[in-house]
């Protein structure tokens, strides 16, 4: 299984699309190490650096609805696992990359719109966030104090967070 | 029996296994590759010691993105889709020479059937609802497994259904008509469901209209567009069936089956009277983002792109040239025209469609999704407008710091000429 957790990166926008999160022009790549210093580097918003420490140390994304929306290409996980980060939380997700990021054995975790609000209070303040799996539940910390939050992860996510991706189950089942 | 949605039928009819409560694996009956997506499904099979394809039969494969390959990257792309295409005996390999946009071409090679499932590692996959299919964009992980095992997991959406009522205005078109439904739905108003559409007005529509329509479901959030197939549909396929059949109408009662039923369940039902709509044009970086032509017109444009899996079939470009027979596109814009495949370029050529444009001062390129990406032949240099066929608008789409408004070919024709946003109309 891959690793959980550690300091959070919060894109305070709804709706950032999959080119935003890797440009087309870098889908020539198949190499995915050489998405790694692209990510999110066309992605304009106030506050936000591509090239700064927030996103090179973060290994949690907390984002707004809609997070991934657009383009099909898988090589939007990939970015950000090549970077770390290998859990977003949003209040929802575009099916597609949802679906991508759990094929990858990564997790797209929603939470309704007043969590996700508690969640950003966090922000700037060197926030990270800590995942219990088995009791699913995870925990922010941060200046700001610390809070407890549950969520949900469906049988099939669970078993493709677990054996670290769909084809490897599917290879064995079908 | 419950009355079931069109969608719901072809779930029932496809179902394989039920891993999980709501977890459903359907047998795919297409499975269609690109070259950006599918190299690296490709390697990774290989790098597993599982370089199988489930039936080299259902799968479609075509060097679409960046063609004529633009530099060793891209060239390798192309190479390791064609390597493994012949050493697995896929038979419809498009290269060079036949290759064009996958979602123009592989329904102009009559692949797709209503009532079929298809999946492909490319979003605009929704466009394969035109024939009553259900067809989604995938990731790469869902294209290598359903190479592999020819299956693919869905949560089964549930149908929003759009009635679109009245009729079109005069240079009001299937593209006018989504963007205003993406207008309505929002861009995520869909998400994880199929939008169905209805209604007498895309009762009337051709196969490519329908096809415009289903396109940009996506762009709502949509896992399918989808229509019902009816007379039109069999028409457009009849080349390709008439085999299976003793006639059209025994074609089209073992297609009107898939219909959905009286009664079914929607979601949600929207009604949307298209008889007073201008043309749409986006406007921002967000395809909900849509304006009426005369509240945007006078913007000024650098380039014009008239193509892609949206907006690049024939009767686009008969529109298109409709409007730019004998007149010159303005001296500050560049217009290209993408003709969709090497079908639609031949009778484009053979109807002087292509002469129209290019003495219109069009530059004529070869079918290719290049553009409407950002990856090759038109790229937009930072601060450059482009009105364009295409599907999205997002900041940096088109080429690093460019700006694209979304439209129809009639409003795209009619803005190369004014060198601004203009209203087809006028």
């Amino acid at each position: 299984m891959k690793k959980f957790g550690g300091p959070v990166l919060f894109l305070d926008r709804a709706d950032i699309n999959t080119d935003e999160i890797i440009p087309a022009k870098y889908l020539t790549e198949i190499d995915k190490d050489a998405l790694k210093p692209h990510l999110l580097e066309d992605l304009k918003m106030d506050g936000f650096d591509p090239a700064g420490d927030a996103l090179k140390n973060a290994r949690v994304i907390v984002t707004r609805a809609n997070f991934g929306c657009g383009s099909s290409r898988e090589h939007a996980p990939w970015a950000l696992e090549v970077n770390g980060i290998t859990a977003v939380i949003a209040p929802s997700f575009a099916r597609i990359f949802r679906q991508n990021m759990f094929n990858c054995g990564m997790m797209a975790i929603e939470l309704d719109d007043a969590n996700i609000s508690g969640l950003f209070e966090h922000a700037g303040a060197d926030a990270e966030i800590a995942f219990d799996l088995s009791s699913g539940k995870f925990t922010v910390s941060s200046g700001k104090g610390r809070a407890e939050y549950s969520f949900a992860l469906a049988g099939f996510d669970r078993e493709l967070v677990e054996s670290e991706g769909w084809v490897g189950f599917a290879d064995r089942r079908y | 029996m419950k009355p079931l949605t069109i969608a719901e039928k072809i779930f029932r009819s496809h179902l394989r296994d039920e891993p999980f409560p709501g977890t459903k694996v359907l047998g795919i009956d297409v499975v269609m590759c690109h070259e950006i997506t599918t190299p690296i499904a490709i390697n990774d099979l290989v790098a597993r010691g599982m370089d199988r394809v489930f039936d080299p039969s259902k799968i479609k494969a075509v060097v679409d993105h960046v063609t004529p390959s633009k530099d060793t990257k891209t060239a390798m792309q192309a190479k390791i889709l064609r390597d493994w295409a012949r050493r697995h005996g896929i038979k419809d390999f498009f290269d060079i020479g036949q290759n064009g946009v996958c979602h123009a071409l592989f329904p102009e090679q009559g692949f797709i059937r209503p009532g079929c499932t298809v999946i492909m590692g490319d979003s605009h996959t929704c466009t394969h609802g035109a024939f009553g299919a259900f067809a989604a964009g995938v990731g790469t992980t869902d294209l290598e497994v359903g190479i592999l095992k020819g299956v693919c997991a869905f949560r089964e959406p549930k149908t929003i259904r759009v009635n679109v009522a009245g009729s079109l205005p005069r240079r009001v078109y299937a593209k006018d008509v989504i963007l205003k439904v993406i207008q309505t739905l929002t861009v995520n108003g869909a998400t994880d469901r199929v939008i169905e559409f209805r209604g007498p007005v895309v009762d009337a529509m051709s196969m490519e209209s329908r096809m415009t329509l289903c396109n940009m479901a996506i762009e709502a959030g949509g896992t399918s567009g989808i229509c019902m197939p009816d007379s039109v549909t069999v028409e457009y396929l009849w080349p390709f069936i008439s085999g299976d059949y003793t006639d059209k109408a025994a074609a089209l009662a073992d297609f009107m089956r898939w219909h959905s039923d009286e009664g079914c369940e929607y979601e949600r039902v929207i009604d949307v009277d298209v008889s007073d709509i201008e043309p749409q044009v986006t406007f921002g970086y967000k395809p909900d983002q849509v304006k009426n032509v005369s509240e945007i017109a006078g913007t000024p444009v650098d380039q014009v792109y008239i193509g892609s899996c949206t907006n690049g079939r024939l009767e686009d470009l008969r529109v298109a040239a409709g409007i730019l027979k004998g007149r010159k596109i303005a001296p500050t814009v560049r217009g290209i025209v993408s003709p969709a495949t090497p079908k639609v370029f031949r009778e484009a050529d053979a109807e002087g469609i292509v002469k129209i444009f290019m003495d219109a001062g069009f530059c004529v390129t070869n079918p290719t999704c290049g553009a409407c990406l950002g990856m090759s032949n038109g790229v937009l240099a930072p601060g450059e407008v482009c009105a364009s066929t295409t599907n999205r608008n997002f900041n940096g789409r088109m080429g690093k710091g460019g700006m694209v408004h979304l439209m129809s070919p009639a409003t795209a024709a009619a803005t190369a000429i004014a060198g601004v946003i203009a209203d087809p109309r006028r």
